[in-house]
């Protein structure tokens, strides 16, 4: 069962289990609603601004492994990182779990952490999973009032 | 007795049914999976199909090809015995009066679409009610959603208890001068309830209210008279008893679809067409608007000659066996809670694992060569109803084995053990 173990990696199935920043901000200057109508997986993510830097960032919702670690990841790697930042660290995410960064380092990626998701690219059913909390970070930094998707 | 509960299937078969040979009739079956033997659990999904109908979808394009109803060649006049002729296996599968009454379409959810659009808009009025139940599939809730918008109807929902069986008493209080049609599904997709199909039927017509039946999900596993039944319509899908995708049939009662308006205008439901009047062609072609699925509804007839040879009640049976098997092994295993535990259930195994998401559950099981549907199964009302985003479902059909249900259970309690 190796290439089960390089999707749950210790760290997804920790932060599944026991997901950070698992909490509403109640003066949040932003928040946004992400929804897969495949699977159910459901996100809120909170967002509190100064300027151009995320002070901090939350989420809420219920969904499965994946998903959830994945928010919880994006919870701690954003906190203190700029916009440009932000979309430059999604970027690389993106690339990751869809499989065009294959085979580049994970020094290289500049992923930190969030490298423990290369292996969501063997799993093309799950990208969406992986990718739902960034969408959603999207939805609230642009300020959509509709729930992003990943349809 | 028109439907063969599972206290009627027990029954002696009228022929053995040989599970080994039944397999060699679904080549795709001995594949590896992930490097695993396929285990595929996803039947209420879609069904494989066997020999007969892959052979039949060749012989068709190799030997007849060629429209129907219109050519004097001898190629066009196969090919439209042929239609015509499952158009036959169709009704004696359904015990259909006539062949008037068996409309091919492209599967249930076309079905049900035809009969809301063309029997619904000419009965349904503003502050008329649509009875359904909460185990309906989204096929058979948006189709009348869009009739009661249309109309300014409204669409009355009949509850369902904890084991996902149908409250009947409620069932019934819905039932009231305004409703105008009851719409109720056989077999639950999501929780394998097979509804009490027949007095749901007496009720309704009782107060002279007419009954769609969906029948995606019980063709495979119960036999259906849609006579015994008096049912008004009845609607199902070719892939999930065996048959192609992309081919159904809706029985509908003679007198009715007499009555109804052509669903789509088009070549072959026409007798004459003329810029100032357009004269219908009869029944069932008045419905069948184009060059129809041809090879698809050949095929379909194949399924059902071939699932009457291996014996509905044969097949039924060991599903049923298949069935308590699985619920006894999967009940085993801590954590694990059963969605849908009517007391008449076919073929469906819905379930959560604690710790786990359904998601999650698939892909580690994917991951062993087993097939099984995650989600919410087209059935959201169902999930609300549970409280619940989301289920795993296992489902079986007639080749399926009980070495199949051991790899499920080996399965869940991997996925406990990474995940759990």
């Amino acid at each position: 069962m190796s290439d089960l173990g390089e999707l749950y990696q210790e760290l997804i199935v920790d932060h599944s289990r026991r997901p950070r920043n698992f909490k509403a901000i109640q003066d949040a200057t932003a928040k946004a609603e992400g929804f897969n109508p495949l699977c159910g997986d459901r996100v809120t993510v909170y967002l509190k601004m100064d300027g151009d830097v995320i002070r901090e960032v939350s989420f809420e919702g219920s969904g499965c492994a994946i998903s959830t670690a994945s928010a919880s990841l994006l919870t701690e790697t954003l906190k203190g990182k700029t916009l440009a930042e932000a979309e430059t660290i999604f970027d690389g995410f993106h690339k990751l779990v869809t499989g065009v960064a294959k085979g580049i380092g994970p020094e290289e990626t500049k992923l930190g952490k969030l490298a423990v998701f290369k292996g969501v690219c063997d799993y093309p059913t799950r990208v969406k999973c992986a990718t739902l909390v960034w969408h959603t970070l999207r939805s609230a930094l642009k300020g959509d009032r509709q729930p992003a998707s990943t349809e | 007795m028109s439907i063969a509960h599972p206290t009627v299937v027990n029954r002696p078969a009228a022929r053995a049914f040989d599970l080994h040979r039944v397999r060699q009739d679904f080549p795709i079956l001995t594949q590896l999976v992930h490097g695993k033997p396929l285990v595929y659990l996803d039947n209420s999904a879609t069904t494989q199909k066997p020999l007969a109908v892959t052979e039949s979808l060749e012989r068709y394009y190799t030997t007849d090809n060629s429209n129907i109803h219109r050519g004097v060649h001898l190629l066009s006049q196969r090919a439209t015995q042929a239609y015509e002729d499952a158009r036959g296996i169709v009704r004696r599968f359904l015990n259909a009066a006539n062949d008037r009454e068996i409309v091919f379409v492209r599967g249930t959810t076309e079905a049900i679409n035809l009969v809301a659009h063309s029997f619904g808009r000419g009965h349904v009025q503003a502050g008329d009610e649509v009875v359904l139940t909460h185990m309906e599939h989204h096929s058979n809730i948006v189709p009348w959603q869009f009739l009661c918008e249309e109309k300014g109807a409204r669409l009355r929902v009949a509850p369902i208890d904890e084991r996902g069986e149908l409250i009947f008493d409620e069932f019934e209080k819905l039932l009231s001068p305004r409703t105008r049609m009851v719409a109720v599904t056989h077999v639950s997709n999501a929780l394998g309830t097979i509804n009490p199909v027949k007095r749901i039927i007496d009720a309704a017509h009782a107060r002279g209210i007419p009954v769609l039946i969906d029948g995606a999900q019980a063709v495979a596993h119960l036999k259906v008279d849609v006579r015994a039944l008096d049912c008004d319509f009845y609607a199902f899908s070719g892939h999930k008893i065996y048959g192609p995708t992309g081919i159904g049939a809706l029985y509908g009662k003679e007198r009715l679809l007499e009555e109804m308006p052509p669903y789509q205008g088009g070549g072959d439901m026409i007798k004459s067409v003329s810029f100032e009047k357009t004269i219908y062609n009869d029944l069932p072609h008045k419905f069948e608007a184009g060059t129809p699925h041809i090879s698809g509804a050949i095929a379909l007839g194949a399924a059902l000659d071939y699932l009457t040879g291996v014996g509905l009640e044969n097949a039924a049976a060991h599903e049923h066996d298949l069935l308590e098997y699985a619920t006894e092994s999967v009940s085993a295993i801590p954590g694990l809670r059963l969605i849908g535990t009517a007391r008449q259930k076919a073929s469906v195994l819905s379930f959560l694992v604690d710790g786990v998401h359904p998601h999650d559950v698939g892909t580690i099981l994917d991951r062993q060569g087993i097939a099984v549907r995650t989600g919410h199964v087209c059935a959201q009302p169902v999930m609300d109803r549970y409280g619940i985003p989301a289920i795993t479902r296992a489902s079986f059909a007639l080749y399926n084995t009980r070495e199949e249900v051991d790899a499920l259970v080996a399965g869940i309690r991997k996925a406990k053990e990474i995940l759990g």
